[in-house]
């Protein structure tokens, strides 16, 4: 008894340092956040021009009850849904590829994937645009000369879903490394003796796949799409960058680029809060997945 | 383990509601201040910045030699960028610094958040003052107060290419509705041009068209402000503005995204055979590859003949109200914003004088000048003076609504109720 509470004392002394920082730097402006949220707090009242009046949850009711809201909310999510699911089928496949190719081709695959990890975001964006510029883009330019040639001058940007497209096609080739490499250390580790074992008993490919190699990745698969689904979710440089702060009429507006927007362009502030602690609730609960997955894994 | 749980959420919630946001101090009474040391200036950073940089640090060099133990520093914003760098200014004063340019459509929201200081008194005191324009002094002021002194105002119209014109046989238009028609003949004609280059980011190309038709985009009303962009007047100018951005003329999938300079530049680089641009796009004009090749004349009416009201852009400098050098900032923008620097400023950028014997003086001998200053005196516009604006400006109501329209998402209609609805709430605060 006496040294189990010894063990927790202990436990809790290598726990403060976290602690503290984990307090500065995230329960305050937490806290800050959320008193925000709750008053009428303005470019006015920030520089003290004009009196704080607390709102309550107006600004969260204001929030609740406005349809662009639930409208860019419902685009966050299948924008993000689509970015995940492109990340780890291609993340995977490549895994995949990785696995079974030879050395020297392996080393370039790893090469060309770590270079887009280790892009910035913005970089990437803009390489991206400038790529699929209308005008002076490698992508029209090639397509007019195979023959496409209404490709010429063609605006990628401008339609919804050719716009929303582009950035995905983006996201997907920023995030997909974290999962190729994630997946192909797991399929390293699978043992030699198990697929044996499976051959052994004389299973198909195609069983051996999906009953002995897909189980031992599961927890591996798990981890990676909870993390995916938080970084998309958050998504906010490319849609910022690529579709010049939200798109044509607003039609490519994300939850974090709409919280830019009404907070910082529109000072609204106390407003912006309440968008900021929604989104905090949302991903505490799939981060709250993230750590049953984890507890799996162990 | 409930009661625990209560508690702690009843402590919780005491707590949020008895702690406010941070708000900073800056109600404090304006002081003459110190007379030497270092005096902080922020100016915009131009496109052709150097010219300005010139002028400026011409005065600099007066000021500091007839002011012993002062030294002004002078840092140049990015236009883009300023909205945080002056918050960040109003929020805390050690980062603040004493003098500052800026645009006369973002005055209103400075002043409600007691940025600047009042110079009422001081600019009444200065002698040069009665020869500032009276409408342009008006930007300057909220409520009756005057917050800086107009250092040029901008005014937009039409620039045209002389060369596509002549050889199509064409005329400057006349009236709104042959602007439309010429710029429609002209894609036709020359299928790799834009009829005009104007764009659904482009305010205030739209708000001349607003004005033309006899609408505007609100009205005061007492104390409150109410949108009137649902008003027939103002539809009518939203619908013709928006015909612009068809395949025909100015396709939307190249023009529903273009801003203002960037129509400019489309034009300068020989892709427009027109478009609307200021007085202060000259040197973008000049530098690009219809150098020689262009002319201006006023944006026309409604009606043939008339002209359209301008919007009468500009900027101030002002003194910020948390500066600990209030007399000596003043004399420095009266220096930097007086007649003679004005008139540098002229020649180094373009930039129109906000003094009437200035404007005269180079009225007489720059004939690119002269379409401008028809317009002015034919009469100007401005937005909505009232902190909202800044808010509706920034959420782009009026660009969503021209957008929506170019793009086919909404009729006129629909779209400009709902930029009213908008616009309106926006004004209740």
């Amino acid at each position: 008894m006496t040294s189990k509470r010894g063990d927790g004392r202990a436990a809790l002394l290598y726990l403060v340092p976290a602690g503290v920082v984990l307090l500065a730097l995230m329960a305050y402006p937490i806290y800050q956040l959320v008193v925000i949220s709750l008053f009428d707090y303005g470019q006015p009242q920030a520089s003290g021009a004009a009196p704080l009046v607390f709102l309550g949850f107006d600004n969260y009711v204001d929030l609740l009850s406005d349809p662009q809201f639930w409208d860019v909310l419902g685009t966050t999510v299948v924008f993000a849904g689509v970015c995940v699911v492109g990340s780890l089928v291609v993340g995977t496949a490549l895994a995949v590829l990785a696995s079974r190719a030879r050395a020297a081709p392996r080393l370039l695959l790893f090469l060309a994937a770590l270079g887009a990890w280790a892009t910035p975001t913005m970089a990437g964006s803009y390489v991206w645009l400038f790529l699929f510029d209308q005008d002076f883009g490698l992508v029209n330019e090639t397509l007019a000369s195979l023959g496409f040639g209404g490709m010429r001058g063609h605006s990628w940007t401008f339609e919804r879903f050719s716009a929303f497209g582009l950035v995905a096609g983006e996201i997907v080739w920023c995030s997909f490394p974290f999962v190729m490499v994630t997946m192909y250390a797991g399929i390293k580790a699978i043992p030699g003796e198990v697929l044996e074992a499976a051959a052994l008993d004389g299973a198909s490919a195609r069983r051996t796949a999906t009953e002995v190699i897909l189980p031992i990745l599961r927890p591996l698969l798990m981890i990676a799409t909870i993390q995916s689904i938080i970084w998309d979710f958050k998504v906010f440089t490319q849609i910022y960058v690529m579709t010049n702060g939200g798109g044509v009429a607003g039609q490519n507006l994300v939850l974090n680029v709409f919280a830019y927007q009404k907070a910082f362009a529109g000072e609204q502030y106390g407003f912006g809060a309440a968008i900021g602690v929604v989104m905090t609730v949302l991903l505490l609960m799939i981060t709250g997945l993230y750590v049953r997955a984890q507890r799996g894994v162990r | 383990m409930n009661i625990r749980r209560t508690l702690t959420i009843a402590a919780l919630g005491v707590l949020a509601i008895g702690c406010a946001p941070p708000q900073a101090s800056n109600n404090g009474q304006q002081q003459s201040g110190a007379t030497t040391g270092e005096l902080r200036v922020w100016l915009f950073q131009e496109a052709a910045n150097t010219a300005k940089e010139s002028v400026v640090a011409e005065a600099k060099a007066e000021f500091e030699a007839k002011h012993k133990g002062v030294t002004v520093s002078v840092e140049y914003l990015p236009v883009d960028g300023r909205a945080t760098r002056f918050n960040g200014a109003f929020n805390d004063k050690a980062s603040a610094p004493d003098i500052a340019e800026f645009g006369n459509t973002d005055l209103a929201g400075y002043t409600a958040s007691n940025g600047f200081a009042d110079l009422t008194k001081d600019i009444d005191a200065w002698p040069d003052s009665k020869d500032l324009v009276p409408e342009v002094l008006d930007t300057a002021t909220v409520d009756g107060k005057a917050y800086g002194i107009p250092w040029f105002t901008g005014t937009r119209a039409l620039y045209y290419r002389t060369d596509v014109f002549t050889e199509l046989g064409l005329r400057p238009p006349k009236s709104l509705k042959e602007l439309t028609e010429t710029a429609r003949q002209i894609r036709t004609a020359r299928p790799d041009l834009y009829g005009i280059a104007v764009g659904g980011k482009y305010q205030f190309a739209l708000l001349p068209y607003i004005w033309a038709n006899g609408g505007d985009v609100a009205k005061q009303d007492g104390d409150t402000w109410k949108s009137t962009i649902d008003s027939k007047a103002a539809r009518d100018g939203l619908r013709q503005y928006a015909e612009l951005l068809r395949d025909d003329i100015c396709p939307p999938a190249q023009c529903a995204q273009l801003t203002g300079s960037q129509s400019v530049a489309a034009f300068a680089g020989g892709k427009a055979a027109m478009t609307i641009g200021g007085d202060f796009n000259r040197a973008a004009v000049e530098a690009g590859a219809v150098k020689g090749k262009y002319g201006v004349v006023p944006l026309p009416g409604k009606d043939s003949g008339t002209i359209a009201p301008a919007f009468a852009g500009g900027n101030l400098l002002g003194v910020f109200r948390s500066s600990q050098r209030h007399t000596l900032s003043l004399e420095f923008i009266k220096l930097l914003g007086g007649k003679s620097y004005q008139e540098k400023l002229y020649g180094a950028m373009g930039n129109m004088p906000t003094f009437a014997d200035v404007q005269d003086k180079i009225a007489n001998d720059d004939e690119f000048l002269a379409p401008f200053i028809k317009t002015v005196q034919a009469g100007t516009k401005f937005v909505p003076a009232t902190p909202a604006w800044t808010k509706i400006d920034a959420a782009a109501v009026l660009p969503t609504a021209v957008q929506q329209v170019a793009t086919g998402q909404l009729d006129v209609d629909a779209a400009t109720s709902a930029a009213a609805a908008e616009m309106n709430e926006a004004f209740s605060g």
